[in-house]
C-alpha cells in the first residue's frame, strides 16, 4: 500500500444500493456509503482509494490472493471470519430483519425451523437459519429473495435491515418483523499478515467515528439510526484477531494449522450436488430432444407460418445467452408462471437446448438421401409414417455423435442454474471451496464428478455408433 | 390396366412430357425405351403419384389421377396396388431385409407381423434371398439389394409394377441375377397363376426389353415416338 500510494479495496457492485454500486445517473461512477468510507479511510491514511470489482462470494479468497488490501462490502463479523482474517473495528451495526408475507405467523428465529427461508450466501443470516434447521434457499442478489417471497417460493427472507428496508419491507404484500432477530456489525477484512495495516485502519476508523465523519456519511445515506449508537461506545475490536495467532510464532502459520479439511458431510453434499446435476441434465435433455426433433421436422416439412415460427424460435434461443433465459424464466415471468427453481432450471435448459437439437436434427434429416422418403411414400406410408418409421430412425443415428456432444455440454451448462438458487455440483464446489479456503481439492473433486458423469456417456455413444455400423 | 390420356408435365416451364396417350392392357408387359431426359422416369413417377402433372388423366389399377395435387387418401389406396422399384434400390438402411419387405404391409396396411413375415419369406424365396432375411442392406451386393427392392414392391399384392431402370446402377456382372428375377416375375404375369400383373419397365437394355415385353414404347422429347409389338 505504502509503495503504491494506493489503498486497494474490493467489493461487488452487484451488492447494489446503498453499499457500492454504479451511479444510475452517471454510468461508470461508483457510489455508495462504503465508497465514502473507503475514501475517508484513504484520506486518513494519506493514500488514494482504489476500487476493485470482485464477485461477493469470492471476496475473501481474492483478498487472500492479494488482489486488494481491504474487503469492504457488508462483511459481517463472525467467528469463522475472525479465525481466518484480520477484522477491523465495526463501521456499521445491522439488525437481522425477517420479511414475511402479510398475515404470516413467523415472527421469531425459533419459528423458522423446517421452513423454507431465503437469504444471501455466506451471511450470518445463513448460519442463523442453519442453526435453526430451516430449509435455507441461497441467492446471489438481494432483490430476488423478496421476489420469491412475494410469489410464495419461500416463506420468509432473513437479511440485514439495510437490505430488508430497501428491497423487501416496502414491497406490496410483504411486511417485516419489527424486532431485530439478531444484531451484528460490518467490519473490514484484511489479510492476517497485514498487522500494521490493520492497526492503522482501526486507528483511522476510530478517528472517523470520533470526528463524526462516519455519522455524517451514514446520515447522508439515511443509514444512521439508534443501532449505530453502539458504534461509538463499543471498544475497538480485538485487532490481534485470530486467537490462534496469539500462540503462533508468525501470523500466517496458524492458518495452515487450522485449515479445515473436507468433511464427510461436505462430501455427502457434493454427491447430492452431482445427483442434482445429473437429474436436471437428464430431464432437460429429455425435454430438449423430442422438442428439438419436432422443431426440425416442422422446419423441414411444415407450412410457411409454422416454418417461420420454428426458425424464429431456434434463432431466438440460440442467439441469446442461456443465463439470460434462466433469469427471464425464473424472475421475469414469475408473475405469469410460478415455477420452482428445479422446474425452472429444467425448463430453461430444455428450451435452450431444444434450439440446438433442432439444428442437429435438421442437418441429420437433410443428410438422408431423398430416395428414402420417396421409396417409403411409394409404398403407401403416410407423411407421418415416413418420418416415424424411415427418416427419424436413420437421422437419429447420424445425429448420435452430436447428441452426445450436446448432452455433455448440457451437463456442464447446468452449473448456470445456480443463478436461480439451485445448489448443483459447481455451486456446491464454490461454497465448499470458500469454506475450506482451498480450490484445489474441491475443484478436483468437482471435475472428477463431472468426468464420472460424462465419460460413461461418451463410451455409450461410441458403443451405439459401432453397434449401428455392424449388427 | 394403365390408360394415359393427354399427359403433360413441365418442370420450371420446360416441358418434360408433351402429351402422352397410351394404354397398357391388364397382364401385359411394356418396356419403355428412350434416351436420358426423354421423360421415361418422370412418366413412371407420375403413375405412382410421386410427381403431379399439369394436364391429362391417368387411370391405373382402377384409380384415376387428375392434374394438380393428389389427395392423400387416393395415393394411399393407389400405392397398395401399384409397386415401384427404383434405379438406386432405396432400401431402408436401418431395417433388415425382412423388415424392409414387411414395413409397408405392417405399417401402411395394418397386416399382422406373422402374416406379413410369412408372405415376405415367400417373396424372398422367389428372388433367391431366403437365407438373407436377417441381413442388413449394407451387407448385400447391389444385385441382392435390387432383388430385395423387387420383393418389397410386390409385398402388398400389387396389380401394377413400375420398374425404373432396375439394372442401370449395377455392375454388368450383377445384372444377370436381377434379369433372372425379372424373368420370373414376368412369367408369373403371363402364367395362369399370375393374376394379371401389369408391368411397365423403363430400361436401356434393348435385349431385355425384347425378351420380356409384349410391347416396346420408344420415348423421345416427352412424346411416344413409336410402339412396336414383340413376337
Amino acid at each position: 500500500m505504502q509503495e503504491s500510494g494506493e489503498l486497494g479495496w474490493g467489493a461487488d457492485l452487484q451488492g447494489g444500493e446503498p453499499y457500492v454500486y454504479e451511479s444510475p445517473t452517471q454510468p461508470g461512477v461508483i457510489i455508495g456509503f462504503e465508497v465514502e468510507i473507503a475514501d475517508a479511510l484513504a484520506r486518513e491514511l494519506g493514500v488514494r482509494a482504489k476500487f476493485h470489482q470482485n464477485d461477493w462470494s469470492n471476496l475473501i479468497p481474492s483478498l487472500e490472493r492479494g488482489d486488494f488490501d481491504l474487503a469492504l462490502n457488508g462483511l459481517e463479523d463472525t467467528p469463522a471470519r475472525r479465525a481466518r482474517l484480520r477484522l477491523s473495528r465495526p463501521y456499521f451495526v445491522y439488525g437481522e430483519t425477517l420479511a414475511v408475507r402479510i398475515g404470516s405467523k413467523l415472527h421469531t428465529l425459533a419459528a423458522l425451523s423446517g421452513r423454507r427461508i431465503g437469504t444471501l450466501n455466506q451471511t450470518v443470516a445463513q448460519d442463523l437459519l442453519q442453526a435453526q434447521h430451516a430449509e435455507v434457499v441461497l441467492y446471489e442478489g438481494q432483490q430476488e429473495p423478496y421476489m420469491d417471497l412475494s410469489h410464495g417460493r419461500v416463506e420468509g427472507v432473513l437479511l440485514d435491515h439495510v437490505i430488508a428496508d430497501r428491497y423487501g419491507c416496502g414491497q406490496p404484500g410483504l411486511s417485516c418483523v419489527k424486532q431485530d432477530l439478531a444484531r451484528g456489525t460490518y467490519v473490514i477484512g484484511m489479510r492476517p499478515s497485514d498487522v500494521e495495516l490493520a492497526t492503522r485502519v482501526d486507528a483511522a476508523l476510530s478517528r472517523l467515528i470520533d470526528s463524526g465523519e462516519l455519522r455524517r456519511i451514514l446520515e447522508h445515506w439515511r443509514l444512521w439510526d439508534a443501532r449505530q449508537e453502539e458504534l461509538g461506545g463499543r471498544a475497538p475490536a480485538p485487532v490481534a484477531a485470530p486467537p490462534q495467532a496469539v500462540v503462533a510464532a508468525t501470523p500466517a502459520a496458524p492458518l495452515v494449522a487450522t485449515k479445515p479439511t473436507l468433511s464427510a458431510a461436505q462430501l455427502g453434499l457434493f454427491v447430492h450436488g452431482a445427483l442434482l446435476t445429473i437429474l436436471i441434465s437428464l430431464c432437460a435433455f429429455g425435454f430438449a430432444l423430442p422438442f428439438g426433433v419436432l422443431l426440425a421436422v416442422i422446419r423441414a416439412h411444415g407450412g410457411r407460418t409454422s416454418r417461420f415460427l420454428a426458425t424464429a424460435y431456434v434463432e431466438l434461443f440460440r442467439g441469446t445467452p442461456v443465463l439470460l433465459q434462466l433469469y427471464v424464466l425464473y424472475y421475469g415471468l414469475s408473475s405469469l408462471i410460478r415455477l420452482g427453481p428445479i422446474e425452472a432450471a429444467i425448463l430453461g435448459l430444455g428450451l435452450n437446448y431444444a434450439a440446438y437439437e433442432a439444428e442437429v436434427h435438421r442437418g441429420a434429416l437433410a443428410a438422408l438421401p431423398r430416395g428414402q422418403a420417396e421409396a417409403a411414400s411409394s409404398l403407401g406410408l403416410s407423411r407421418v409414417q415416413v418420418l416415424r418409421h424411415v427418416l427419424l430412425p436413420q437421422s437419429m443415428r447420424i445425429a448420435l455423435p452430436a447428441l452426445t456432444n450436446d448432452f455433455v455440454a448440457l451437463l456442464k451448462d447446468s452449473s448456470l442454474v445456480s443463478v436461480i438458487t439451485v445448489v448443483e455440483l459447481t455451486k456446491r464446489m464454490t461454497i465448499v471451496a470458500v469454506e475450506l479456503r482451498d480450490w484445489v481439492v474441491p475443484g478436483l473433486l468437482c471435475a472428477g464428478m463431472y468426468f464420472a458423469m460424462s465419460f460413461p456417456l461418451s463410451r455409450l455413444s461410441l458403443w451405439l455408433e459401432r453397434r449401428y455400423q455392424s449388427a | 390396366m394403365i390408360r394415359i390420356t393427354g399427359l403433360h408435365k413441365a418442370f420450371a416451364g420446360s416441358a418434360v412430357l408433351g402429351g402422352i396417350d397410351a394404354t397398357v392392357a391388364e397382364g401385359k408387359i411394356v418396356a419403355l425405351l428412350g434416351a436420358s431426359g426423354s421423360g421415361k422416369s418422370t412418366l413412371l413417377r407420375c403413375l405412382n403419384g410421386l410427381e403431379t402433372f399439369d394436364a391429362g388423366t391417368l387411370e391405373i389399377a382402377g384409380f384415376s389421377l387428375k392434374p394438380g395435387a393428389h389427395d392423400a387418401r387416393t395415393l394411399h389406396a393407389l400405392r397398395a396396388k401399384v409397386g415401384m422399384v427404383f434405379q438406386e434400390f432405396h432400401l431402408f438402411s436401418h431395417l433388415s431385409v425382412l423388415d424392409n419387405v414387411t414395413l409397408a404391409p405392417r405399417i401402411a396396411r395394418g397386416t399382422a407381423r406373422t402374416k406379413a413375415e410369412a408372405h415376405a419369406r415367400e417373396l424372398l424365396a422367389q428372388v433367391g434371398l431366403a437365407e438373407r432375411a436377417h441381413a442388413m442392406p449394407r451387407e448385400l451386393s447391389g444385385g441382392q439389394k435390387q432383388r430385395v427392392a423387387i420383393a418389397r414392391a410386390l409385398a402388398q399384392g400389387v396389380a401394377v409394377l413400375l420398374l425404373d431402370e432396375p439394372t442401370s446402377a449395377l455392375d454388368p456382372e450383377l445384372r444377370e441375377e436381377v434379369r433372372e428375377v425379372l424373368r420370373k416375375v414376368a412369367r408369373g404375369a403371363h402364367g395362369a397363376s399370375g393374376a394379371g400383373l401389369t408391368i411397365l419397365l423403363v430400361t436401356h437394355e434393348h435385349a431385355l426389353a425384347r425378351e420380356l415385353a409384349d410391347e416396346i414404347w420408344t420415348l423421345a422429347a416427352g412424346k411416344i415416338e413409336g410402339i412396336s409389338r414383340t413376337p
